[in-house]
């Protein structure tokens, strides 16, 4: 920790150092790129985690979680502006591409504009939008943002801010598709978006040239709505992010909070929690498994998967009384003890779920048509999957062994053995048979536990009304479709100053424009459903 | 054998005994018209059901069992459902050459269909010409589908259309070379001409490998032919909601569908007449009881069965396989299919002046 103070000291001495849950670094707005670039190339934090907009009331800005790949340690730099009126910082986007749709999030919400950003539009948001609803001066009055009921008409225009040598900033208006582009629009209402997705693809006959993601069609609000409920109350929007990773979300927002308020989770409440994790990973995997050969013609596929998906979510129904919106965690340990049939259902699944396993390779991984569907398409190399901050298995095909349960063990991961499943062609294929493996490996957790559960305390004791100290807190779990992470700030109320959510489908469906590119617009389905995006999950 | 040219000629001779020869043609057109057009309805009707059931089956599941026993009056509510839909009349389309596609593609396979021979003496007309009129006349339908595409002003009924249109013209080839095989062997184009002369064994048996190559050619370019999976990518619902129909509704969306199914049959039934014999019974050289005992069986039967287990293979394969790319796929046509067509036909040739099939 000193040393890296030290090394930040040596690259720009101007900044000031905070601890606490992760090292945090201030750096005023001028010298941010500048120490971006050193922190990349130098220090080595090669992976941009989460951009967190805030507004500090007397001053707007960002706060950036950077990541080694190489030691995982965490970092957290603090960049802030007081102007209100026309707040920017420059583009880290050159360095992270993640940043390029971080950025415009930010912006959507905070108003504050990314300068040398390439494509500075809102995100989420109509653009008639009045007002940017993450301040904490935001005016909600209906009045000024009525229900619209005239369709948004496509915005082909974009700008960028543009620096040049002396510091002058000037306004470039930009196009996003010229007038020669064939444009074809995929969704909002569209069989394979796998919900409420837009997608503007140009195309040359059948094959790809770019890919525009529109998005913001489901958004809630999560974060803002957080903002005005306690603690407790806000683990609710959990399960409703990315609803097939709803107990490894939810397990997220809970550990965080214990972690600022330093509450030891029971043994028993533990090992629930990581069989609960590690059981949804296996029904989300199996959905995947089933959209993709559905996305990709293979209906019969489809339903093979859903049949053994069913086992598991009875097992849920049984204990959490919910198939979906489980609600299972909470604040220092789970709701309700299992149910009696648990172990007993565990342990007759799992051998079902190893045969049919088998039978799913027999239909479809072997299978001359799906092969060629899925090798070599959509590929994404190691160095775009760090840079775009691509998680989960998809970012694991990729050759980048990014597991937040091995490399930022939390809860008893580290107690456990299982296998981080790696591959490194980045394609379809691998992304499909990684999560194929990853069923496995979950698998062989469960069984590690399932005769392991301990007695004891279900829940540690919490205070009634939980407060949070000042201070802000990040935490990280490996869902379904790669690395979650909840950011809190609290000014010490019961309920959160500033709520972020960092979701890994937010990254994955960066890469879109990436992996399509002169690829066909069948290509476009196979990728978008390997990749394995859930919408609620980016419209948060 | 019974002969249904009997009963035929039987209405004819009728018919002519009572009013003028002029009259008892039209009048005998119409009939034919009226028993077509319910057979095929009747058919279409029964092919939803059967492909249903069997997908369901493939499935794990029942497939419709709500309505009626085990499901058997679901297809007569979903018909009537689509009769009652509104035809929606859309903006800035080609409202003339829209309504039109529907028609060609629906006529294109009762042209096809009013030629299968359904049982002995139990055709419409047979031409000398009939193989190479079959052919032509399913070759409509790909008009339709392009007017369907380009009239809808859609772009996912252009890209459909487009896809369609590379797909027919180039799977025909193949359709036609592998019937052109069969027609090698047994030297004529009369439909019914290529059935009788397998009354002592079917063409497949008889044709050794190069008969069993054509007929697993003529299958993979059927199901292309037919729009159905792996080869629907010019409707291809997960990348362009409905490709070509995508725009239409009510009963011209249900003539898209009507054809679809048909064709089906149609595909099927032709692979019955040109490679299992049509008509014509399972005959075995020498055991003179057990042919006899095949004669009992109508040949009508024998038509139906051997075009529903035919189309019992392409439902199988359509609900077992992923979609192919339309690269992937026009490669296959002209990497392979025809290239192996072709190679095959000269065998086939070979075979034939040689003396070396059955």
């Amino acid at each position: 920790m000193v040393n890296i103070q030290e090394k930040i000291s040596a690259l720009c001495p101007s900044a000031t150092f905070e601890e606490g849950d992760k090292l945090t670094v201030t750096v005023a707005e001028k010298e941010w790129h500048a120490l971006a670039k050193a922190l990349k190339n130098e220090l080595g934090y090669d992976m941009l985690t989460s951009v967190v907009g805030m507004d500090w009331k007397d001053s707007l800005g960002a706060v950036y979680y950077l990541t080694s790949t190489a030691t995982w340690e965490m970092l957290a730099v603090k960049v802030a502006v007081s102007d209100r009126e026309k707040p920017m910082i420059h583009t880290v986007s050159d360095i992270w591409g993640v940043a390029n749709f971080q950025e415009r999030e930010v912006y959507d919400f905070l108003g504050i504009e990314f300068i040398n950003h390439p494509d500075m539009r809102r995100f989420f948001l109509r653009n008639d939008w009045v007002g940017y609803p993450l301040r904490k001066d935001y005016d909600a009055d209906p009045e000024k943002n009525p229900i619209r009921l005239t369709a948004e008409v496509n915005e082909d225009d974009t700008y960028s801010l543009e620096e040049d040598e002396n510091g002058n900033i000037t306004r470039v208006d930009k196009k996003v598709f010229g007038d020669d582009d064939y444009v074809v629009n995929f969704g909002p209402q569209h069989p394979s978006t796998h919900g409420v997705m837009r997608l503007r693809t140009a195309i040359n006959g059948e094959i790809i040239k770019k890919v525009d993601v529109m998005s913001g069609y489901i958004h809630r609000g999560i974060e803002k709505l957080c903002e005005g409920l306690t603690y407790p109350q806000t683990l609710f929007f959990t399960d409703r992010m990315d609803y097939m990773s709803a107990h490894q979300n939810r397990h997220c927002a809970c550990m965080c909070v214990e972690k600022a308020l330093g509450i030891e989770v029971p043994r028993r409440a533990q090992v629930i929690r990581v069989m609960m994790d590690e059981l949804m990973r296996i029904s989300s995997h199996l959905l995947s498994y089933g959209c993709l050969t559905m996305d990709m013609g293979a209906t019969t596929a489809f339903f093979y998967g859903f049949r053994e998906r069913e086992d598991v979510l009875d097992i849920f129904e049984k204990t959490c009384g919910a198939r979906m919106s489980l609600h299972y965690n909470v604040i220092g340990g789970v709701v309700a003890d299992l149910h009696e049939d648990f172990q007993k259902d565990v342990k007759a699944f799992i051998p079902k779920m190893r045969k049919a396993l088998k039978e799913y390779h027999k239909l479809y991984t072997g299978n001359v048509i799906a092969r060629n569907r899925m090798i070599g398409v959509g590929e994404l190399s190691k160095a775009d999957a760090i840079s775009y901050a691509v998680t989960g298995p998809s970012g694991r095909a990729s050759g980048f062994a990014c597991d937040a349960r091995k490399h930022k063990p939390y809860s008893i991961y580290n107690e456990l053995k299982f296998n981080e499943i790696v591959r490194e062609n980045g394609d379809c294929y691998d992304r499909y048979l990684n999560r194929l493996d990853e069923i496995e490996e979950s698998l062989k957790i469960l069984e590690q536990l399932v005769d392991n559960i301990p007695e004891g305390e279900i829940c540690a004791k919490v205070p009634k009304i939980i407060k949070l100290p000042a201070g802000r807190w990040y935490q990280e779990v490996e869902a379904s479709r790669g690395v979650f992470g909840v950011y809190i700030e609290s000014d010490g109320d019961k309920k959160p100053f500033r709520m972020h959510f960092q979701s890994p489908c937010f990254n994955l469906v960066g890469v879109m424009d990436n992996c399509c590119k002169g690829h066909m617009i069948a290509d476009l389905i196979t990728i978008g459903a390997a990749l394995d995006y859930v919408i609620p999950d980016i419209d948060r | 054998m019974f002969d249904f040219g009997i009963v035929t000629n039987w209405i004819d001779a009728l018919l002519n005994s009572v009013m003028p020869g002029w009259l008892a043609t039209c009048v005998e057109g119409v009939l034919v018209m009226v028993a077509l057009l319910l057979l095929y309805s009747v058919l279409a009707m029964f092919y939803i059901f059967y492909e249903r059931k069997l997908c369901g089956w493939i499935q794990c599941r029942l497939g419709p069992m709500r309505v009626g026993p085990w499901g058997l009056i679901q297809v007569f509510a979903d018909v009537f459902k689509i009769l009652i839909k509104e035809l929606i009349a859309l903006k800035n389309t080609d409202k003339f050459l829209f309504a039109l596609a529907p028609y060609l593609v629906i006529i294109a396979s009762m042209l096809v269909f009013a030629n299968l021979p359904w049982g002995n003496g139990l055709q419409i007309i047979d031409f000398n010409i009939g193989v190479f009129f079959m052919i032509a006349a399913s070759s409509i339908g790909v008009v339709g589908i392009l007017l369907a595409g380009w009239s809808s002003n859609n772009k996912y009924a252009l890209i459909g259309a487009m896809r369609s249109g590379a797909q027919m013209v180039s799977y025909e080839l193949s359709i036609g070379i592998s019937i052109m095989t069969m027609v090698l062997m047994t030297g004529t184009l009369s439909v019914t001409g290529i059935v009788e002369a397998q009354a002592d064994g079917w063409l497949i048996f008889r044709g050794h490998l190069p008969a069993v190559v054509a007929f697993i050619i003529y299958l993979i370019a059927a199901n292309a032919e037919t729009n159905r999976g792996p080869f629907d990518m010019p409707e291809a619902e997960h990348e362009l909601t409905a490709g070509y129909h995508t725009e239409y509704s009510g009963i011209h969306f249900g003539f898209f569908y009507l054809a679809e199914y048909l064709n089906l049959f149609i595909v099927s039934g032709i692979a019955s007449l040109m490679f299992l014999g049509g008509w014509m019974p399972l005959h075995v050289p020498g055991w003179e009881g057990f042919n006899a005992v095949m004669d009992y069986i109508p040949s009508v039967v024998w038509f139906l069965g051997k075009a529903f287990f035919v189309s019992f293979l392409l439902i199988w394969i359509r609900w077992t396989y992923p979609r192919v790319r339309i690269d992937q796929m026009l490669a296959l046509e002209w990497k392979y299919l025809m290239p192996f067509g072709l190679v095959n036909l000269v065998i086939m040739a070979l075979c034939v002046t040689l003396g070396f099939h059955f």
